[in-house]
């Protein structure tokens, strides 16, 4: 039972983290359409700079730097390459994001060399002892920060004016333009959005808690696991990637301890195979209606 | 004189399709290529390195011609070419190997190997169909990405069937009629050079990757290729012309995991060894196989089969043309490059070649290699009255 508690918790930290994830995939994908295969090369920016900074720095500035840096890196795609991008539709920039991503995770994978950092010092290898359970600090503050995040973006999106003017784009694009609502900028925000969210969870990812594997590939590996998050979900619903990344976390988690560890991978995709056989636009998506 | 103009009548029947020209300028260019292709072994002579090189850009273009069928030409997106390749390399082992003390191996000649394991991707291919039918696009995409997990996770615990991470197996000799595509004594000479394992493999390779090409153009030429480019482009509207989406989906999923396994079975061959990955991200079927090819078919242009060849050439080759820099000359090993591997290099190069397509030429390599050849497209039918112009796509025009 104790062995149970410790996974649900450590299955939700998790769970938090690719919800973070999934929201910045959601987040663009439902102000342009666009899915971004670059989200695992934001998360990698923002791992890089914490990792060149916090010793010259401290930690806790160079954690803001990083979110900073992996907002500015998803502005900076985005109004440079995809906004310019005006010959290729949603497909096509998809693809793009394909290319900034070999490239940029090349680079970052190349200058973090043999080294594979981890990056959650202040709270990464402490386990809290709980009566008699044990649970991972990572875990249990990426739950915190998690959903502090994950409310206050639920938030904004409903209340805020930035939220209305997304929801409204994500509705209908060119009415949205009649009405005033700049679309390159709403466009910019969720890139800016989604790299931020990236640079957070970053910061719980590449810890020993979290997988064992520091910043690199395999960072960038997990950073690619929030992709059946946001898939199960929905990719247009915000609460679907939510429930995503929870279903996800939490599948890994008990997958690797009833299973293997090994299979703990397969058996995340092998439950968005399932659900995405039952629903093919996931559990909250929209459905495609093909009008003849 | 007045036959140059042609009287507009109502009475004219429409146009009879022009006969379609031989262009003999361009028959020759392709007929020298081939005998350039076929000399290669003895042009490159005892370079066996350059040899390699080349060898595993067929490889990537019997792959890539596989992918460019299903996300060209059928509009299914799909990461899954990785696992498809680790199919058919194992069950090219597993059907022609030897049984040893913890490998399966059912003996089998190795011709038969090589067919059974495009049978049996092919096959897997039709069973992920009924998923694949379901999904479009992005989720179709993702979906499929989930065959590469479970490829990992199988490869790594069959080991009775691939030789486990650790050692893997190693995939017996190709023959073909008794004549073994190995190094021999005495060795058979043309023009002076000896064929041995290499220059006999490269005649293999070239053999499967010529016939591969005609069969993938053969389908976009025909009926196959019209049902699918419609199903890519409306599936209600293809479905009213009579084309069992179903079916054609599930049957382009099938062509291209078989074209995957062949490329597996290749992959085998030129590494002389069959082994599962460790880990998803690196290795010969893992995630970033699955981009790799993903690049070559959007350089080459999506749907487009000679251009797939091309976009081979710059993402395999390129690749294995560095690590062969770095290993014959000591590229790399210099302090100025900072730790640049051949590896890092070719991704980058392929990778920026992927976002210049995308701003610049969506048509991708074989767009442009259209408007260099200066080959127009057939009459523009005209558009009916206000009606829409018929879209320009790199891949309807048979020609192409």
């Amino acid at each position: 039972m104790t062995t149970f508690v410790q996974l649900l918790v450590n299955g939700l930290g998790k769970g938090a983290v690719y919800a973070l994830l999934a929201l910045g995939f959601v987040v663009i994908f439902k102000a342009t359409e666009v899915v971004n295969f670059a989200h695992g090369s934001l998360v990698l920016v923002g791992g890089y700079l914490v990792y060149e900074l916090k010793d010259a720095l401290g930690w806790p500035t160079a954690a803001v730097v990083g979110v900073l840096a992996a907002a500015l890196a998803g502005l900076l795609i985005e109004r440079a390459l995809l906004a310019n991008a005006t010959s290729a539709d949603h497909n096509g920039l998809a693809l793009l994001t394909i290319g900034i991503d070999v490239i940029i995770t090349e680079e970052i994978v190349r200058r973090v060399g043999a080294d594979i950092p981890f990056i959650g010092d202040p709270y990464d290898a402490q386990p809290i002892q709980l009566g008699a359970v044990t649970v991972f600090r990572t875990q249990a503050i990426a739950l915190v920060v998690g959903a502090v995040l994950i409310a206050a973006f639920l938030l904004a999106f409903r209340y805020s004016s930035w939220g209305v003017a997304m929801r409204a784009q994500a509705e209908n694009r060119e009415a949205a333009a009649l009405m005033g609502i700049r679309s390159s900028r709403v466009t910019a925000t969720a890139w800016l959005v989604a790299g931020a969210l990236a640079g957070v969870a970053v910061l719980f990812i590449a810890t020993q808690d979290f997988s064992g594997a520091g910043l690199g590939r395999g960072t960038h590996a997990i950073a690619l696991v929030a992709f059946p998050a946001a898939i199960l979900g929905g990719l247009d619903s915000t609460a679907g990637a939510v429930v995503g990344g929870i279903v996800v976390g939490l599948t890994e988690a008990l997958s690797a301890q009833y299973i293997s560890f090994e299979f703990s991978k397969s058996a995340v995709f092998l439950v968005m195979l399932v659900v995405l056989v039952v629903r093919p636009s996931g559990l909250f998506g929209t459905k495609e209606l093909s009008r003849v | 004189m007045s036959d140059t103009l042609v009287k507009p009548s109502s009475a004219q029947p429409a146009p009879a399709a022009p006969k379609r020209r031989r262009n003999w300028l361009a028959i020759a260019a392709t007929a020298v290529g081939l005998v350039l292709l076929v000399l290669l072994p003895v042009i490159i002579g005892t370079e066996v390195a350059y040899l390699k090189v080349a060898q595993y850009i067929l490889i990537g273009a019997v792959g890539g011609i596989g992918l460019t069928l299903l996300v060209g030409q059928a509009g299914q997106l799909s990461l899954a070419h990785p696992f498809f390749l680790l199919v058919g390399a194992v069950s090219y082992a597993v059907l022609s190997g030897e049984a040893e003390a913890d490998l399966v191996g059912l003996g089998l000649p190795p011709v038969i190997g090589l067919i059974g394991a495009v049978a049996v991707s092919g096959l897997l291919g039709l069973a992920f169909a009924p998923v694949a039918g379901r999904l479009r696009g992005i989720y179709l995409g993702v979906a499929s990405l989930s065959l590469v997990f479970l490829g990992l996770w199988l490869g790594q615990s069959l080991e009775s069937l691939t030789g486990g991470t650790s050692s893997g197996r190693t995939p017996p000799t190709f023959e073909l009629f008794g004549f073994a595509f190995a190094n021999s004594e005495p060795a058979p000479t043309i023009l002076g050079v000896a064929i041995q394992k290499q220059q006999r493999l490269w005649f293999l390779f070239l053999a499967l990757a010529v016939i591969a090409y005609l069969l993938a153009r053969g389908a976009v030429r025909s009926r196959i290729g019209r049902a699918w480019r419609a199903v890519r482009d409306n599936e209600a509207a293809a479905a009213a012309m009579g084309v069992n989406v179903t079916r054609v989906k599930a049957g382009a999923f099938v062509v291209s995991s078989a074209y995957a396994g062949l490329a597996g079975v290749m992959t085998a061959l030129w590494l002389d060894l069959v082994k599962p990955d460790e880990n998803e991200f690196t290795g010969n079927y893992s995630l970033t196989v699955a981009i790799a090819f993903l690049a070559i078919v959007i350089i080459g242009g999506l749907g487009s089969v000679p251009g797939a060849v091309f976009g081979a050439v710059v993402v395999y080759g390129l690749q294995q043309f560095f690590l062969l820099g770095a290993n014959e000359f000591g590229w790399f090993a210099d302090a100025e490059f900072g730790g640049l591997t051949a590896v890092v290099l070719s991704a980058f190069v392929y990778g920026t070649a992927v976002v210049l397509v995308v701003l610049f030429e969506p048509g991708g390599a074989a767009a442009i290699g259209r408007r260099l050849v200066g080959r127009r497209a057939p009459a523009p039918v005209p558009a009916a009255p206000g009606g829409r112009d018929t879209p320009e796509r790199n891949d309807d025009d048979p020609r192409a």
